[in-house]
């Protein structure tokens, strides 16, 4: 039934169109074959509205981009393995020469207005909702008479609410005209409920109109500034999430640091290293899982965590058994040293896999975001401050409960104590600096989901990672979350009034006039062995 | 320290890719071509002048390479002046100071000819005094800011009136959805902030209101992009459709599209439009949420003429990597060393005076069709193309202007230099002449 009553009134709407059932015309589709957008444009409405189920088809598959044009405006539809005349829905043998039909923004725009559509008459609520979201987004006017028949057919609340925020849109989007007056306020009353970004685009341009009516202005410049004040309060929340997602970020990258600078008082340079590595070992599970097991790839990501912590944590073994051990105690040689090896290991990757980013994929359950109220929070985001937090509990878990933990505080605060009372002191530093560099490769996991993977990827975040352990306190793990999270608000905080640049300059000024003031950080270790 | 060790070696290295490369190409080539005589004598040099480590050697390692490939090319063509093209390759480590040492290196030491170089333009600014000093030739590739003209400078990229204008245009043109409200997103450097400066003038010029266009700047290596998309998600709720001008450089794009496509931005609301994403910043993104987004550009990979199809055949079967991307700075390049080429030949020596003076009139083919000339300002004449992203990681051109734009040295936006031309022929001889006062700001060539 609602199939039938929306495809009479789609006919209905395309002008000058046959009236009733009118099945496709080989002219409705020849604009999608020809190079013109402005006939493509045309030749959509026109499918949309009265295309039938072959048109249907054609619409989809352009969507999916498998609709390709041929020799003298054949159309058809090769989705890999069949082929079939877009036109008639027979299967064709396609010629070798198709080329595939071009989009454009606009194209895209008028293509998701028909999919919007031809989904307002699904049988599931759940996709009409999502269509009438969708027209919402577009209020387009040539919408209006399928809404109002959506609107009289629909039973479901949630979807006529929907609906109904859509058809005010759209009345408010045309230009006022005669007698309308009543529903235009009527609209604006109701939009001022709805609140957020895409109402306070409509409701300002209706206040900013010179020929409306100067009661619906009004009423749109209250409601403008209603909203502005509701974003006020949220964006507020919204910048403190922001601050908490750029601390977790900075405290991934800072834990690694904690442990071989912090504990063990080695300045590694090569820390920023251990990360890119982490990163390039996601890229490779994923290539592998992609080679050798298709189904497990959206949670490749989730197999490369432990596969990062082990390859990056031998990796760092192996340095402080090879160059770090034979450095204890001589800063300024470790830290060319370390700087050195860093170098080394962007060269390498770069002469390995090539001096170009490398695309890591986020998977589609890290994409997109999460409307809370009016917060926006993005998946991927979240999924790094909850990874961030995971990461230091299993590490305080680490110093605080095991042996090894024991051991490495035993030793960093009187190695020759340690020594005699049997602890085997160069194992216990292999393998703490193993565990920092471990933690790196854990952060370049994380960092391979929103920054650009790279060799130059660990230099972006050595001068951070310094930054957060020196001021949250050397050898102080909550003294590195405080310090963390204290950077990661402050920028957030500071960036929206006096824009990046300045933002950054000042966290550094103050930063460092903190330092002067307490040279030991925020949250100082005390205790004898510290002195020496 | 391990660092210098491979700078050190890295001219034998280049030498030895050479003639690796050159011996291989003459070989796969050998069959079809009927050989020309072998180049004899002393060799030309020609200096390559592009960081192949650092941060910028993610862009410039490929023009590195585009250059041995066309040198190789001529050599087996039978050189210039029947002797054979030596390559000199520097590695300036995208230090911008380093970048004038090689540059005097490959001036004084080497006696290059010709030197092909530079991205960023704070490493031409630094080179600039050098070549001047040295009456040197460099061809930079790369699309700019403008506002300069330099006797000992080819410019074969775009200026800001053969890209930023004609994109703008685009955006405000019915096809490009009508925008009426602008937000200007850039990198704080040079580049952005003299292209901004010039597009504000020009969209004011258009009517644009000042509250509807905002202009921020963020540090290089940007990579937390948070709240200023969030700010421009606001910024497109003023009811007006909105449109993003990003001059954001490098690597800052890829978090920057990430962010942009997680808080649910797509090109059918908001467009990006970028000049500095090309084919070889795409190569490192999922480009599936990127699916519209905008770039404007002189060459795209993915326009078809034979001569862009043969030039990509002979990229891919040089780099044996069959899937690596071309892009405008390569084709700069292209058509650079090709016009350097005849201007050798017309001149019949490589003396600098001589052919800096022959270069101005050449004629040379686009890759993507029309023909490319060297302007009196050392700028070229160029057809500019706007690209949607597609999913497969190409562009696909959605619009070009009708006609080839001649470039403009000195921008007619900017109060200070819009009466300023450059004319390197005689009898003007000058890079900044005002056309009012008809006199030169600087000193004039003699």
């Amino acid at each position: 039934m609602r199939k039938l009553g929306l495809a009479c009134l789609l006919a209905a709407l395309c002008l000058g169109g046959g009236l009733g059932e009118a099945s496709a015309q080989a002219d409705d589709f020849s604009g999608l074959a020809g190079p013109q957008f402005e006939e493509m444009s045309a030749s959509i409405t026109a499918l949309a509205a009265h295309g039938g189920p072959q048109g249907d088809a054609a619409l989809q598959a352009l969507e999916d981009r498998h609709l390709f044009s041929g020799a003298d405006g054949a159309l058809f539809i090769h989705d890999g393995a069949v082929c079939q005349n877009a036109r008639t829905g027979e299967a064709a043998s396609c010629p070798e020469d198709l080329k595939p039909v071009r989009l454009n923004n606009r194209i895209r725009t008028v293509l998701a207005g028909a999919h919007a559509l031809r989904e307002l008459s699904s049988a599931e609520p759940d996709v009409r909702l999502k269509a009438a979201q969708a027209l919402y987004a577009r209020h387009d006017m040539t919408m209006l008479p399928a809404l109002e028949q959506a609107m009289s057919t629909e039973k479901v609340p949630r979807v006529h609410e929907k609906l109904m925020q859509a058809h005010a849109a759209t009345v408010l989007a045309q230009a006022p005209a005669e007698g309308t007056q009543a529903t235009r306020l009527k609209a604006v009353g109701y939009l001022a409920e709805v609140g957020g970004l895409e109402a306070r685009g409509l409701l300002a341009n209706v206040a900013a109109s010179a020929v409306e009516a100067p009661e619906v202005r009004h009423a749109a410049q209250r409601a403008v500034s209603r909203i502005d004040w509701h974003l006020r309060v949220w964006s507020v929340l919204q910048n403190a999430f922001y601050g908490l997602s750029y601390g977790s970020v900075l405290l991934l990258a800072a834990t690694g640091l904690a442990i071989t600078f912090g504990v063990m008082g080695v300045i590694n340079m090569a820390h920023g290293e251990m990360m890119m590595i982490g990163a390039y070992v996601t890229w490779l599970v994923q290539q592998g899982i992609r080679m050798t097991v298709p189904a497990l790839e959206p949670i490749a990501i989730l197999i490369a965590i432990p596969v990062a912590f082990v390859v990056c944590g031998g990796i760092g073994v192996v340095i402080e058994r090879s160059l770090i051990r034979f450095l204890y105690g001589r800063p300024l040689e470790t830290l060319l040293a370390t700087w050195g090896l860093s170098l080394v290991l962007q060269q390498v990757i770069r002469s390995v896999f090539g001096p170009t980013n490398i695309a890591v994929q986020t998977p589609a359950w890290l994409s997109g975001s999460l409307m809370v109220g009016g917060l926006d929070i993005t998946l991927n985001r979240l999924a790094i401050l909850v990874f961030a937090g995971l990461v230091l509990a299993g590490l305080m878990f680490v110093l605080r409960r095991t042996t090894l933990g024991l051991q490495m505080r035993a030793v960093t605060q009187n190695r020759r104590m340690a020594a005699l009372m049997g602890i085997r002191t160069p194992k216990v530093d292999a393998l703490a600096f193993g565990l920092g560099a471990g933690l790196a490769g854990l952060a370049g996991v994380a960092v391979s989901q929103i920054d650009n993977v790279s060799p130059n990827l660990g230099q972006s975040y050595i001068i951070d990672s310094f930054m957060v352990v020196v001021f949250g306190g050397v050898g102080n793990l909550w003294g590195t979350l405080a310090a963390a999270m204290a950077l990661g608000m402050g920028g957030k905080v500071l960036e929206p009034t006096i824009g990046a640049v300045s933002a950054k300059i000042a966290i550094l000024v103050l930063v460092i006039v903190y330092i002067q003031r307490h040279p030991r950080g925020m949250f100082p270790v005390r205790g004898r062995g510290i002195e020496s | 320290m391990p660092v210098t060790m491979p700078n050190l070696s890295r001219r034998n290295f280049g030498r030895l890719a050479l003639a690796s490369s050159a011996a291989a190409l003459s070989g796969a080539l050998g069959a079809g071509y009927a050989r020309a005589a072998t180049p004899k004598g002393e060799p030309i040099k020609v200096g390559i002048l592009h960081s192949l480590s650092g941060t910028m050697a993610i862009s410039e390692t490929t023009l590195k390479d585009v250059m041995l490939m066309l040198i190789a090319e001529q050599n087996s063509k039978g050189g210039l002046l029947g002797r054979p093209l030596e390559a000199v390759v520097v590695d300036p480590a995208s230090n911008w100071p380093l970048f004038a040492e090689k540059a005097r290196q490959l001036l004084s030491v080497d006696k290059a000819s010709a030197v092909f170089g530079c991205w960023t333009s704070v490493s031409r600014k630094s080179v600039l005094p050098v070549f001047e000093e040295l009456n040197g030739i460099l061809f930079y590739p790369v699309q700019y800011e403008g506002q300069e003209c330099s006797r000992n400078i080819f410019y074969t990229g775009a200026a800001p009136n053969q890209q930023a204008i004609p994109a703008v245009d685009y955006l405000l043109s019915e096809a490009g959805g009508g925008a009426k409200r602008f937000a200007l997103v850039g990198t704080d450097y040079i580049y952005p902030r003299t292209t901004n400066q010039i597009l504000v003038n020009y969209l004011k010029s258009k009517g644009i209101a000042d509250e509807d266009i905002m202009v921020n700047y963020t540090p290089f290596g940007q990579s937390d992009w948070q709240t200023i998309v969030s700010q421009l998600k606001a910024f497109g709720s003023g009811g007006k459709k909105t449109a993003v001008v990003s001059t954001i450089n490098g690597d800052a794009n890829v978090p920057f599209y990430k962010e942009l496509g997680n808080q649910g931005i797509s090109a059918t609301d908001i467009p990006v439009m970028a000049f500095s994403v090309g084919e070889e910043e795409l190569a490192g993104m999922d480009t599936k949420p990127l699916v519209g987004q905008l770039a404007a550009w002189n060459y795209f990979e993915s326009i078809e003429t034979p001569a862009n199809t043969a030039f990509i055949k002979e990229w891919h079967a040089y780099t044996k990597q069959p899937k690596r991307t071309t892009n405008d700075p390569m084709e700069a390049h292209y058509i650079g060393f090709n016009m350097w080429v005849q201007a050798v030949t017309k001149a019949g020596t490589t003396d600098h005076d001589k052919v800096i003076d022959a270069m101005i009139g050449i004629r040379q083919p686009n890759l993507t069709g029309g023909i490319a000339e060297m302007l009196p300002d050392h700028h070229l004449t160029k057809p500019v193309f706007i690209g949607e992203i597609q999913d497969d990681g190409q562009f696909s051109v959605v619009w070009k202007t009708p006609a080839l734009v001649p470039g403009q040295a000195w921008s007619p936006w900017v109060a200070q230099t819009k009466d300023l031309i450059g004319d390197w022929r005689k009898p003007i001889a000058c890079g900044n002449y005002n056309t009012v006062t008809k006199t030169c700001l600087s000193r004039k060539h003699a």
